[in-house]
């Protein structure tokens, strides 16, 4: 079958993989652009959050390159990502659309509908197949992970920022070809020694740490939070960020395996937040928390308009920051939002923790 | 002003000001101009009016800010482009070093600051709503036939202000109409009116936030005497309005360019024929790739200054290629 799936930042390379290997064709939409925001929007729920909106949008161009199948995700918290897939069911099919909706939605009661999914997806290949290539997936997730925490910690201490940004596009693509999982340490291990080779002198503590929390797709999604890291890094600010693909399969998908993640968001939001308010709220403050213990130089917090989660955590974010002393920023972004108006904040953000810090060093010495 | 000068510009989406500063922070001279959709014949016209005895004196430095500060500072040669956040915490603390709060409402936004111990700490900036601000004052004084100028005296004198619904531009203008036609004095309404922009202020920007005095009160805004007492009657204490309040923009950004000073030897402004000169400014959406970028180029007596707003940079290239 020719499937299609949403994009979220690099998420698209695995799933890629992941959908070519099983026998079926990976239609991957175009990268979101201006086109897919106006088409999402134009059959959106004017009050739908902006994911849903761009994801639509997706879903749209990818069917116009003739995807006859739609792989998505579910959740079953308080969060409007459940019912994401049913509604943009709906609208498709009211488009005119013929597709196939190939749900994984979390088992809970409805373990039928994941049965049927996973069979149709896994129908040509044998089991160990399946295996070897979730496998493959899994690791080209990890690395390209790695690969991009690299990139934020390179892209502010390089002398050429154009030529790192050329290395870590390069890093991308090979591991999207990659074959073996066997070679994907060796393109790390090439990235790594390409962006050391750009790396400049600098002063002690000229690199201001800033870490970047929020709702998960808007913090991945480059296309829609307007490059913020990239930006970011150009300004001389190192990006320090918890959530990533690999980070959201371990604890959502895997988190049998590995508990340590939820204990320490519990751990660490419960004087402020002590339950669950869907999507990332707990976690966003959990982040908040580290990172006044940890004395980062601020916190941006990233979410899209109307997100119940993160409207809860936002809330909470001036009593945390009080305690702890660190700046945060906000930025609630749709699809009406200007680059403008979020650059001067993100601009001014910067220089104020940059002549906090300045000040800091002058009552120190 | 012998020993040179700075100067300052802040371009905003509805005022256009420009300072002349001393290298000791003395404002000495200053220029206020509504922006009229224009930004570089405001410009001009600013310099022009600056008069002869500038131009003789030597620039050491010049700072850009404001909505409008990318476009007006390739033009100008700027050694200095600050957003007005900065600038206008800069320009606060040199008024008034103890500063704790400054309230900045200008014509199509409105910022808090929060600055302790002589640091900006924390700030924040109306997003969606341009009720409360300085353009819908404007329109509303023109709507009733009363200069801009006279609003905040008029409010003054009220007696019984009246509520209006201050949420949205929108409606706060029925209401003013609805309580106009049941026969409340003018007065009244407009004292309302300032009220009502005064909490909208302080329930959207400056939510969350902790106005402590001393509080400085900047902007455009900041001349209507109705809003200042507004502003006293909702917060309980004294609000400062400092003297060069209607220029705090453009004399931060002065500020910021001394700062900076050791970071350039000798200042790139272009001169004061830019004046004279025919500027052109083109957008194009560039069609190479998905990003489908709105590229800006601006031009100067037929070559290529400035290009701007691509992501991959190749048009900012192209330019540095073209001036060498």
């Amino acid at each position: 079958m020719r499937l299609t799936f949403p994009h979220m930042g690099l998420l698209s390379i695995p799933v890629e993989t992941l959908i070519n290997g099983l026998g079926h064709e990976a239609v991957v939409a175009p990268p979101t652009n201006k086109r897919t925001f106006e088409l999402g929007a134009k059959f959106s729920p004017e009050g739908a959050c902006l994911p849903f909106k761009v994801n639509l949008g997706n879903f749209i161009e990818a069917l116009e390159l003739g995807a006859e199948g739609i792989l998505a995700a579910g959740g079953t918290g308080p969060c409007r990502f459940g019912y994401y897939a049913q509604i943009q069911q709906q609208i498709l099919q009211d488009l005119g659309y013929k597709f196939q909706l190939l749900l994984l939605d979390p088992p809970k009661g409805r373990t039928k509908e994941l049965y049927r999914a996973l069979k149709i997806l896994f129908q040509y290949r044998r089991p160990d197949q399946v295996v070897r290539l979730v496998n493959l997936a899994w690791k080209k997730a990890r690395w390209l992970d790695r690969g991009n925490q690299l990139f934020r910690y390179y892209l502010p201490r390089s002398k050429d920022q154009a030529e790192a940004v050329r290395c870590y596009e390069e890093f991308l693509a090979r591991i999207r070809r990659e074959t073996l999982s066997s070679q994907l340490p060796v393109h790390y291990r090439d990235l790594t020694r390409r962006l050391e080779d750009l790396t400049m002198p600098l002063q002690a503590d000229s690199i201001l740490r800033v870490k970047i929390i929020g709702e998960i797709y808007m913090v991945l999604e480059p296309r829609v939070n307007f490059h913020l890291e990239t930006v970011l890094g150009k300004m001389g600010v190192e990006v320090v960020r918890p959530l990533s693909i690999s980070q959201w399969v371990e604890e959502h998908l895997l988190g049998v395996f590995f508990p340590g993640h939820k204990q320490r968001t519990v751990l660490l939001s419960e004087p402020f937040l002590p339950s669950f308010v869907g999507g990332h709220g707990r976690e966003t403050i959990a982040e908040l928390v580290d990172a006044g213990v940890n004395q980062l130089d601020g916190v941006i917090q990233v979410l899209p308009f109307t997100c119940m989660p993160e409207i809860v955590a936002y809330s909470i974010t001036p009593e945390v920051s009080k305690v702890y002393g660190t700046p945060v920023l906000t930025l609630v972004i749709d699809e009406h939002s200007g680059e403008a108006g979020l650059m001067t904040r993100v601009e001014a953000f910067v220089d104020l923790m940059r002549r906090k810090k300045a000040l800091m060093r002058e009552v120190s010495t | 002003m012998r020993s040179g000068v700075f100067f300052g510009v802040d371009v905003g989406s509805v005022s256009t000001n420009l300072v002349v500063m001393t290298p000791g922070g003395e404002v000495v001279k200053k220029v206020y101009l509504r922006t009229e959709g224009n930004p570089v014949a405001a410009v001009q016209k600013a310099f022009t009016q600056l008069g002869g005895d500038v131009a003789k004196t030597k620039v050491l430095g010049v700072g850009v800010t404001g909505s409008g500060r990318q476009l007006i500072g390739a033009i100008l040669g700027a050694d200095v482009i600050k957003n007005e956040i900065t600038a206008h915490g800069v320009a606060a603390l040199q008024a008034e070093p103890k500063v704790r709060t400054v309230v900045e409402i200008g014509g199509q936004d409105s910022k808090i600051i929060i600055i302790r111990d002589g640091v900006a700490v924390d700030f924040g900036m109306n997003t969606v709503c341009a009720a409360g601000t300085g353009s819908f004052l404007d329109q509303q004084a023109n709507r009733l036939n009363l200069p801009i100028s006279e609003f905040g005296a008029l409010a003054l004198r009220a007696r019984h202000p009246v509520r209006i619904a201050g949420r949205c531009s929108v409606f706060a203008e029925s209401d003013m109409i609805h309580k106009q036609q049941m026969g409340h004095p003018l007065e009244d309404i407009v004292a309302g009116l300032c009220t009502a922009l005064v909490r909208n202020y302080l329930n959207n920007v400056a939510k969350g936030k902790e106005i402590e005095p001393p509080v400085l009160f900047q902007g455009g805004v900041a001349a209507n005497a109705g809003i200042k007492k507004a502003f006293e009657e909702e917060l309980g204490f004294p609000v400062i309005v400092p003297e060069h309040h209607d220029v705090m923009g453009a004399w931060g950004a002065a500020l910021l360019a001394r700062e900076e000073r050791a970071n350039y030897q000798t200042s790139r402004f272009r001169g004061l024929q830019f004046c004279e000169e025919e500027i052109k400014i083109s957008s194009f959406e560039c069609p190479d790739c998905a990003n489908r970028c709105e590229v800006i180029t601006v031009m100067v007596a037929g070559a290529k200054i400035s290009g701007w707003g691509d992501r991959c940079g190749k048009w900012q290239r192209i330019n540095t290629a073209a001036t060498g």
